[in-house]
Order: C-alpha cells, then structure tokens, then sequence
C-alpha cells in the first residue's frame, strides 16, 4: 500500500496578486523538491503549469495531492526539508482553518486518486474525525487496517 | 524502567561511553568507543550492549568502513543512539501532557506568531554566549563548515506532533538567543537533526 495526501488552503488574496509573489516564486522549487524526495511516487500536476490546482467553485481555495512510498516518507518531505520554511510562512498568504486541510489514506500500489476522492477523504476527516478511511499526520493507521 | 535506564549512566565508564557515541554524527563501532573511553575493547562492548539492553542505544550489524562482497569481512556492531526517551520526575510530573495540550490549542487558534514572539523573547532573555546557551538548553551544537547544527531537538516529541508551531516557535527562541551577535539563525531542516542552522556570520 502507499500513502495518498489531499490538502487545501485558501488563499488571503487572488494567486496573480502582488501579495503571493514569493509564493508564486518558489513554487516549483518546491514542487522539484517534492519530486526529488526518497519514497515520492506522484503528485497532481496542474495544466496550466502554474503549480497549482483549484477544483473549487472559490477559485483562492488551491490544493496539492500526491502519493507516496510511507507515512515517514511522506513526514519527511513535509516537515524536514526545505518545504517547512515554506509552511514556517504559510500565515503569509492562507487564511487560518480550525478544520482540518490535510488528510491522508492509504491506497493500492500504483492507485493514481482523483480530485474527487481527495475531496471526498477530507469531508470524511472533517464529518467523522480521524478513522483508518481518512486521518491525519496525528494518527498512525497501518495500511493493514484498512478494510 | 526509565529510572533503570538513566541509573545505567552513574557509572562513569558507561556514562563516558555514551556521550561519546550520541556526540558523534555517525555510528560508533567499539573499537573507536573503547579508544575514546580508554577501556579495554571487551569492557566497552560489555558496557555497550547494557545500554542497549536498556533501550539507551541501538546496535546495527554493517560490514566496516560500508564495503560490501566477497572479501569485505564480517558485519560488525555498531551503536548510536536510541529513539527513545527517558525521564524521571520525583515527585511525578507531566510536563509533556500539558506541553501537548497547550500546543494543540494554540495551533487550533491559529496562534502560532503568538508563540513565535514569546519564544523569540525567551531567547533574548537567555544570557551568556550563544552556543554556550544552546549547549545548556539540549541542543548539542556543533561546527561545520562555519555554520552550527544542532544534533539533538529539546521538543522532539513534541515537534513529531505539531512540526510546523513548534519548528517555528523553536527557531525563534533560536533567534532570540543569537540577536546581536551578527550570527543568523534559519531553518534547514534534515531527518535526525534539529530544524534551525545558524550562520556564524551575517551574510545570507
């Protein structure tokens, strides 16, 4: 099995504004991160090119999808690479959320999820709390758990 | 069995024995340790395996110097140390439990700058030299190539669970410490190390 991540964040002011142009900036830096980190195995590329992904009707909303070999793979990436200056600065250009924006679930090797299903796995998360379907980094859920 | 553990390091040969092996950025092997310790190879492995029979350090097998084939001789044991934690309080105290709490709360409230600024001043309000502050604080600073890491995080536990508020709230209080020195701390996080490098001098 391997590890699916779906995350949202609303962006304070349309992406084209002066106000996320460090964010534009290091997009694909951090995106060629992501890409050249042990254990990465795929992640939603956008059409545009622009490096982001926004299926809601509220166009500031952007998210990022992606899979990968681990759950600590997964961490690694995240939180002890150059992507955590880049959440250290989140307060920059997202708003706050009390509800959660990133959910994990584990998938079948070479299962490629859908937008629809990381939607559909983060309103799980936010309608049941963390169960084995849908949970967060503060959870441990094997994949041998899941039905 | 945290008491057990942290009562291994009384004696002073086994004290010396970790700190030596936990000080280095890499696996120890007991020849290197008994040297280090001045002790016989046979007492040091002796030592050694009780410290990790109490979860203090981990052993691997790796064949010497990474070679590998025929000819490359056997494995040998190598320590370094254990991911585990150990404290004692006496009397009983959770710190950790309401560190947690608070933590949650704050990130839920979105109060994460909050912590930054209380961090950074708790940093300023530390006295004497920085790497001398950090040393004291747990950090385990060492020099490479101009630049001090830190070995070990003082919030691991804490920052495995919230990384980004506690990452943040850490290297402000990093911040604060070096402020005025013309050294800059930053983040530059890796596995097993703690998330802030600070620059011994004030270019970028």
């Amino acid at each position: 099995m391997q590890l699916a991540q779906y995350n949202i964040a609303r962006l304070a002011a349309p992406l084209a504004d002066a106000a996320n142009r460090d964010f534009v900036a290091n997009l694909d830096r951090v995106n060629a991160l992501a890409d050249e980190s042990p254990g990465f195995v795929w992640r939603l590329v956008d059409e545009a090119g622009d490096g982001t992904f926004h299926p809601y009707d509220d166009h500031q909303v952007i998210v990022t999808m992606s899979v990968w070999e681990s759950r600590q793979a997964l961490f690694d990436f995240t939180y002890r690479s150059g992507h955590l200056e880049f959440l250290r600065r989140r307060r920059e250009w997202f708003g706050h959320s009390e509800a959660p924006t990133i959910v994990l679930w584990w998938v079948p090797d070479g299962h490629v999820p859908t937008v629809e299903e990381g939607k559909a796995r983060l309103e799980l998360l936010r309608a049941q709390g963390p169960t084995p379907e849908a949970f967060t980094f503060r959870e441990d859920f094997e994949p041998a758990a899941v039905r | 069995m945290s008491i057990e553990a942290i009562a291994l390091l009384n004696d002073p040969v086994r004290r010396g024995l970790y700190e030596y092996v936990v000080s280095r950025g890499h696996d120890v092997g007991r020849n290197e340790a008994a040297e280090a310790a001045g002790v016989q190879r046979t007492l040091a492995a002796f030592h050694l395996d009780k410290l990790v029979e109490a979860g203090l350090l981990d052993a691997v097998f790796r064949r010497p110097g990474g070679r590998g084939g025929p000819g490359a001789g056997r494995p040998a044991k190598y320590y370094r140390r254990a991911s585990g934690e150990f404290a004692v309080s006496v009397p009983p105290r959770d710190y950790r439990t309401a560190a947690s709490l608070l933590a949650e709360a704050v990130e839920r409230a979105g109060l994460d700058e909050r912590a930054e600024e209380a961090a950074r001043a708790r940093g300023r309000a530390c006295s004497g030299g920085p790497e001398e502050v950090l040393r004291e604080r747990g950090y385990e600073p060492y020099e490479e190539e101009g630049v001090l890491r830190m070995r070990n995080c003082p919030f691991h536990l804490l920052a495995e669970e919230h990384p980004v508020l506690v990452c943040s709230m850490n290297l402000a209080l990093v911040e604060g410490v070096v402020e005025g020195t013309g050294w800059r701390a930053r983040m530059d996080p890796a596995p097993g190390r703690c998330c802030v490098a600070v620059s011994k001098t004030n270019e970028i």
